[in-house]
């Protein structure tokens, strides 16, 4: 049973629908967006952003703050919503998305308060926030760096050199996070380039592996709970994702990895969540 | 005309000389290598200063991700390592953690253009002014002698963009006379005056350029030599300056023919005030095999090279 009480759980499988149907939203106004991916990892951003990580919206530098790199920097709309959420930017500003010059682009970037790093390049963000976490070694800065990866993801090299020196720097206040929905745009990610044993290959680089159920926010946050940042060994989560998670049409089908819905798909997703939105708010009273 | 080599020192070292040296004072300075310590002479940066020193194997992609990381959490990193492999193994990183990222990473490419000469294509790097170029932010610069190579460094330690330093691996003559030359990232330097024709190189070949320019004023042709350590951001005004005065301009680069030195001034010239050219580089071919003065002297880069074509170019 994690530290966080049950009252605590429902209000981040509220927040995190809330989120979800500002994800829906966007992709259905700017017609564009990764939404599979990015339904997949609602819940684990939403774990990070208002349970587990230490931020100042109205100060996004402040030195001492957790570091989150989105390395799968195509879920983008995902973070947008969340750092809107957060109070990092406008929640104005999302009705821009996908249009004309707007602010936010199609993958993150820095221009946007609270972006760490631009990403949409695959295999990067592991060996920034590597970096990120020597500096807080050698600094003696008490702060953790999260990267959420995705699961296809996994096929670029560049990636196990960063995990090499991970273990190798001892790196216990990184947390890497692979959002392992097992579908990539392709289709099925063992098909496509089989990525397991993944949790073996993880352990045999010297990291610590966690399997959680990475759409069940309790899963998510006792495992946050569990975790030692004392034990000089970096840390992965293989969060066992649903691609299109929270909407029935979609969840586990390869071609929502990137999709633009029409206004029947739209109406009929929004009244899934707000079922959801409701009977949360109401367990909540 | 053979080279005179006053010092023994190499580009490469008095830049990690300089490093170390500042690093002592600076504990946010972080040198970062792959397996290259030596090549790049850090091995006493990794000896004094092992708590600034970060080692990654021989993973390039790696390196750089991590420099822009140690970068964006307030350290001063500088990534080390042979020029041919960060400028090509490594170059998304470059691009969009670096570059893009706007993360102020110092990448130190040693033994660019031809100076692993015998080893072969894979070592010799003439792609990298033309490539980087192209990235919006980054900025480059080839210092051509120690003195130069100095203050450079002293400006890099808290300069607010990435940097790319290109510099070759054996000791190379000096251009400047004192210890202390004008320098400034982005404001390249006159050498010698003259209205005839302008001789403009960068890097190592700025000696070359300024020993043929010597050569030509004794002849009686008054050339204007330029030290164009700086390609980006591009000093615009020296070649438009240069076109107008003196109507003729050579470029002189250890680099492909291709984008690099020549292409940024037959960019500005074409657009602002035409004028005959004539680049010299290394030619579209996998360059032939020895010393990079043999290199030279084969290409016509070396100032021997450099004169015959000042003169040709010159009664054309």
């Amino acid at each position: 049973m994690s530290k966080a009480n049950q009252s605590k759980i429902k209000e981040l499988q509220l927040q995190a629908e809330k989120i979800r149907k500002r994800v829906v939203e966007i992709v259905y106004s700017s017609k564009s967006g990764h939404i599979g991916g990015s339904l997949s990892s609602i819940e684990i951003e939403t774990a990070l952003y208002f349970y587990v990580m230490n931020f100042d919206p109205k100060n996004p530098k402040m030195p001492e703050r957790d570091r989150f790199i989105l390395s799968k920097g195509h879920s983008v709309e995902t973070l947008y919503a969340v750092l809107a959420m957060s109070g990092f930017i406008d929640d104005e500003l999302l009705n821009t998305y996908g249009h004309f010059n707007s602010m936010l682009a199609g993958h993150p970037t820095k221009k946007i308060a609270g972006v760490e790093l631009n990403s949409g390049a695959l295999g990067h963000g592991l060996s920034v926030g590597v970096g990120m976490s020597i500096a807080a070694k050698m600094d003696q800065k008490p702060f953790h760096t999260y990267v959420l990866m995705g699961d296809g993801e996994q096929g670029e090299g560049s990636i196990y050199e960063a995990a090499m020196s991970a273990s190798h720097y001892k790196l216990d206040n990184l947390v890497a996070i692979i959002d392992r929905n097992r579908l990539q745009i392709s289709g099925n990610t063992e098909e496509v380039m089989s990525l397991e044993p993944m949790r073996e290959r993880w352990e045999a680089f010297g990291w610590e592996v966690f399997d959680i159920e990475g759409n069940n926010m309790e899963s998510i946050v006792s495992a946050f709970d569990s975790l030692d940042y004392g034990n000089a060994r970096p840390k992965l989560f293989i969060a066992h994702t649903t691609k299109g998670n929270g909407i029935s049409y979609m969840e586990e089908k390869a071609k929502w990895h990137h999709g633009v819905l029409n206004e029947e798909q739209f109406n009929l997703a929004i009244s899934e969540i707000n079922d959801r939105i409701n009977s949360l708010t109401e367990e909540i009273k | 005309m053979s080279e005179e080599i006053i010092n023994k020192i190499p580009c490469r070292k008095m830049f990690t000389d300089t490093l170390v040296e500042l690093a002592k004072q600076d504990k946010d300075i972080v040198a970062v290598t792959t397996d290259a310590r030596g090549s790049v002479t850090l091995d006493s940066f990794a000896k004094e200063l092992p708590a600034q020193f970060v080692e990654l194997g021989i993973a390039e992609q790696n390196a750089v991700g991590v420099a822009a990381g140690l970068v964006s959490a307030g350290k001063k990193a500088f990534v080390c390592g042979p020029a041919c492999f960060y400028v090509a193994r490594s170059l998304e990183q470059v691009k969009v953690d670096v570059a893009y990222s706007a993360n102020p990473v110092k990448i130190l490419g040693v033994s660019g253009g031809v100076s692993y000469g015998a080893l072969g294509f894979s070592h010799h790097s003439l792609h990298d002014i033309a490539v980087l170029r192209t990235f919006p932010g980054m900025h480059i610069v080839l210092p051509c002698d120690i003195y130069q190579t100095k203050k450079l460094v002293e400006e890099l330690i808290d300069y607010p963009y990435p940097v790319y330093i290109r510099v070759g691996r054996n000791a190379v003559p000096n251009v400047y006379e004192n210890e202390n030359p004008e320098f400034k990232i982005g404001k390249a330097n006159l050498l010698l005056d003259g209205n005839d024709l302008t001789i403009i190189g960068t890097g190592e070949m700025v000696y070359h350029c300024l020993q043929a320019g010597k050569k030509l004023h004794e002849l009686g042709i008054k050339a204007r030599v330029i030290d164009m350590h700086t390609l980006k951001p591009f000093d615009k005004e020296i070649v438009e300056k240069a076109a107008k005065e003196t109507g003729k301009i050579i470029t002189v680069e250890e680099h492909s023919i291709y984008g690099g030195l020549g292409g940024a001034v037959a960019e500005i010239v074409s657009q602002s005030y035409p004028v005959p050219m004539r680049i010299l580089g290394i030619p579209d071919e996998n360059s032939v095999l020895g010393t990079p003065l043999q290199i030279f002297n084969h290409y016509g880069i070396d100032s021997e090279g450099i004169l015959a074509t000042a003169i040709s170019f010159y009664n054309s």
